[in-house]
């Protein structure tokens, strides 16, 4: 069962430079908010934003991560 | 009904309903807090729009994820292009982009307000529920 920390880890190490909080929503390790700030998603729109996270966990997000709500912004401020 | 008839259904219902949310379960009946925020936020503006229930047959979510790249439901795609999941269409509804990508008035009460009964001359928006469940059988 992930846990939040190990979302962190995994998220700034695919994308590096980023600065990910995770937050594990109910306790049980399937429903996670993360809030993300990284300069990839400069110029990206919010779909492509968050697809970026989304490929870090694959499959992973649907099934042992039932959700995975998200919110990224850049260094800068929120696009 | 096979996967591909399911896919094509899907691409047609993206094509002919500029506003198109799939969801867990029906606006009247959401199966999951993430698809009752989607749904509410696109009633509070008072736009109309097809949703179509995933839930009755499990491939419906695996081909919609397919043609979208997008793992998560609900899945609001306006005029036949992917505008996001729960998260992104709320953001966009608190900062009014929600309501200019779809050419109304931002209201001012909230996405969990009630349209039924409430501000004046909003017309309740969500039209019925595509049924491909009757498709399906």
């Amino acid at each position: 069962m992930p846990t939040a920390d190990e979302l962190k880890t995994r998220i700034e190490e695919a994308i590096p430079g980023a600065q990910a909080q995770v937050e594990d929503l109910t306790g049980g390790g399937d429903h996670f908010r993360a809030e993300v700030v990284s300069e990839r998603f400069d110029g990206l729109s919010r779909i492509d934003q968050h697809k970026l996270i989304y490929d870090v966990f694959g499959d992973e997000v649907g099934g042992p991560i039932h959700a995975l709500s998200l919110k990224t912004s850049t260094p800068g401020g929120t696009p | 009904m096979t996967n591909d008839e399911i896919r094509a259904f899907l691409e047609e219902a993206i094509k002919d309903n500029s506003v198109m949310l799939f969801m867990k379960g029906t606006p009247d009946q959401p199966a999951c807090g993430f698809s009752m925020r989607t749904s509410a936020a696109l009633n509070s503006l008072g736009v109309k729009y097809a949703a179509l229930d995933i839930l009755p047959d499990p491939r419906i979510r695996q081909e919609l994820s397919a043609i979208s790249e997008w793992p998560t439901i609900p899945q609001l795609f306006v005029d036949g292009k992917l505008v996001g999941g729960c998260d992104i269409v709320t953001e966009m509804y608190e900062t009014g982009e929600l309501a200019d990508l779809l050419g109304v008035e931002q209201p001012d009460d909230e996405p969990e307000a009630p349209v039924h009964g409430g501000a004046g001359d909003q017309q309740p928006a969500s039209s019925p529920p595509l049924g491909i469940e009757n498709r399906l059988s």
